[in-house]
């Protein structure tokens, strides 16, 4: 029950002392070392001290409307896309906690199959859908709801719509895995005590899903913020987002620096909202420890 | 709480059918509760206990009969329009919520205001002997106080009927003994109607008033504790409730209930009984004789005779293993202390019992 882990891990029965735990997860430690936290380090140091040591990256970031704007888009996309992707996610993964054999053999196929799939692919896939002349723009017309082709593709409810699609197992899978952790026995036994079937979810099978429905959005939420492929295909430059624009920074501006004051806002956002989401929401405030 | 008056309590079941595929898990069972009274419902697993329960409940919709609670026909209501109390099996405290709580909740449910909801959770935590424990995690718990809490929070709104679902099979042997005793006394205090499922026949014998047993979905026989252990009305039934030799045979002329019979027995002999139900000729019929109504006596008179296999001293009583005419085993049990002949294994020993206590059924 408790979350509090010690600091040497188990496995097999056997505890590893600090010293063999650290050799054992060293190969992946300097992985990540060489090709994530020096690369970053790097950019970060550029976006502070060259020229000269400055703070004028990070001003300009905020100074100048248009990347102020890219910002705040990125931040309302991100909050759709999370709010649009628990909103169906829910009841999925809800269907998927009460299931067995076959029918949970096929639920969890259509939530995973995707993820194995190539986010390029599935990009790909909603502007087969939206574009001009588009499944979706010749099934309007054909049911006579519209006479001309309208634009779908390079909106912001595409954008969203193509993201929450994408992201969406990262939300379905914490929410199942919490759901699936409640035993019938609960709603029984709330309904038993006089509470209908509203009473219950407020009461008890939200609260006791809370932590797994706040990981599902935090993840959602950090990948949204920072998604590239996705909002730059479907959203085109209309509605850049901050990935694009770091992307733009680098290849097309040659601007090293500001790219990596923008990285470095976007790090310091999502370092922030992570913390301040794990505060708010720990286990063992919900569930008490012996 | 005084004794609730007249029918408020009473739960009646009639002509109950719940089939699941071509199983009758429970076929046509017919039971009336009295209010106030402690009803166990006791039978192996898929006897049909749990499906009847949970008919009450309003958690199984049977395909025919009704269910009535007071005078209300409550057959198609849901769970929660019932205003019934129930303990599960498995421990369904809310985890997120203090054990206070937890007991609030039905109040809270019911809109009952803060203030009143907190003291009458206090004085139903009190009733389970639990008081300081109010602002505890279940987790923090043990089995016992938690399902002592399930209790008092199935209690705290006064319904009529308080339905048991197996509460104490996850408790070891010694706290389920206490925790038996604990809920009978409790039971008669605030004068419920109690429902309580077990396959445990030594619960239900302990603690009903009345003991429905079910096989295969049939209720078997409804009775008083003592009418089931000394008069059972079958095979099953004498089977399932304590101890029982079987004796196998067959009848030369059909018998009437509470008649004296001669069977004559596959092992070879016959055997005096008496008719438990109406039994016609020529039938196969299975005797059933409890171990302690088997006496045993010295070898050399007349009489049907046995050796002794295997002689199992318990401290208060022996229980022989013996093997009679044609390898007919049975079981007899020498209550200590008695002064009676307690035979050494390989001796032979002769057989005696009063012909009521060997009761003859259809096989």
């Amino acid at each position: 029950m408790s979350g509090r882990r010690p600091s040497a891990f188990l496995l097999g029965g056997r505890r590893y002392s600090p010293a063999s735990s650290l050799l054992l997860a060293a190969p992946f430690l300097i992985l990540i070392a060489i090709v994530f936290i020096l690369p970053l380090a790097t950019l970060l140091h550029e976006s502070l001290f060259v020229p000269g040591p400055t703070t004028a990256h990070y001003a300009r970031a905020f100074e100048e409307p248009v990347y102020l704007r890219v910002m705040l888009r990125t931040l309302g996309i991100a909050v759709l896309v999370t709010a649009l992707a628990l909103l169906l996610a829910w009841p999925l993964a809800w269907v998927m906690s009460r299931s067995k054999g076959l029918g949970l053999a096929l639920l969890a196929a259509a939530v995973l199959l995707p993820l194995w799939t190539s986010v390029l692919v599935r990009t790909y896939a909603w502007m087969v859908l939206l574009q001009r002349n588009g499944v979706v723009n010749q099934l309007l017309q054909q049911l006579g709801l519209v006479d001309a082709p309208i634009r779908l593709l390079y909106t912001q409810g595409a954008v969203v719509l193509a993201m929450a699609h994408v992201l969406l197992p990262f939300m379905v899978l914490p929410i199942y895995s919490a759901l699936k952790g409640i035993p019938e026995d609960y709603t029984r036994a709330a309904q038993m005590l006089g509470a209908s079937a509203w009473s219950t979810f407020r009461e008890v099978i939200w609260p006791l899903a809370l932590p797994g429905v706040t990981s599902g959005c935090l993840m959602v939420f950090l990948l949204a913020l920072g998604f590239f492929v996705t909002p730059a295909l479907i959203g085109g430059p209309q509605q850049m987002m901050i990935a694009t624009l770091v992307s733009q920074q680098v290849r097309e501006m040659l601007d090293w620096p500001f790219a990596g004051a923008l990285v470095g806002i976007l790090l310091v956002f999502v370092l922030a909202i992570t913390i301040v989401f794990k505060r708010a929401v720990r286990l063992d405030r919900f569930v008490g420890s012996a | 709480m005084a004794l609730r008056d007249g029918l408020q309590g009473r739960v009646t079941v009639q002509g109950l059918v719940k089939r699941y595929g071509p199983v009758n898990a429970v076929d046509d069972v017919s039971l009336e509760v009295g209010s106030g009274e402690f009803l166990a419902l006791l039978g192996p697993s898929g006897s049909g206990k749990t499906t009847i329960l949970m008919s009450i409940a309003g958690f199984e919709y049977p395909d025919e009969g009704r269910i009535l609670i007071g005078e209300e026909e409550v057959t198609w209501a849901p769970p929660n329009k019932r205003n019934l109390g129930m303990v599960f099996q498995r421990y369904t405290l809310f985890p997120h919520m203090s054990v206070l709580e937890n007991i609030a909740f039905p109040l809270k449910m019911r809109g009952i205001g803060r203030a009143e909801r907190e003291e009458r959770a206090r004085a139903a935590l009190a009733t389970v002997r639990l008081g300081q424990m109010g602002d505890r995690k279940p987790a923090q718990l043990s089995g016992g106080q938690q399902q002592r809490v399930a209790i008092a929070r199935a209690i705290v709104y006064q319904p009529r009927v308080l339905l048991m679902d197996e509460p104490l099979s996850a408790l070891d042997k010694n706290l389920r003994e206490e925790m038996q005793i604990e809920i009978k006394h409790l039971q008669r205090e605030i004068g419920i109607t109690v429902i309580f499922v077990t396959h445990d026949q030594t619960e239900a014998l302990t603690m009903a008033d009345r003991v429905a047993v079910l096989d295969h979905g049939r209720l078997q026989q409804l009775g008083a504790p003592r009418d089931l252990y000394e008069a059972p009305e079958t095979a099953f039934v004498a089977g399932f409730i304590g101890e029982t030799n079987f004796c196998e045979g067959r009848l030369s002329r059909p018998a009437m209930p509470g008649d004296p019979i001669l069977v004559t027995l596959e092992a070879g002999g016959q055997m005096q009984a008496t008719a438990a139900q109406a039994l016609p000729a020529g039938e196969r019929v299975k005797i059933a004789l409890r171990p302690e109504r088997l006496r045993v006596l010295p070898a050399g008179t007349e009489g049907p005779t046995a050796r002794v296999t295997e002689a199992i001293y318990a401290g208060n009583a022996t229980t022989l293993m013996l093997e009679g005419q044609g390898g007919q085993l049975l079981r007899a049990r020498i209550p200590a202390g008695a002064g009676m002949h307690e035979p050494r294994p390989g001796e032979s020993v002769r057989l005696a019992w009063q012909q009521a206590d060997a009761r003859a059924f259809l096989a």
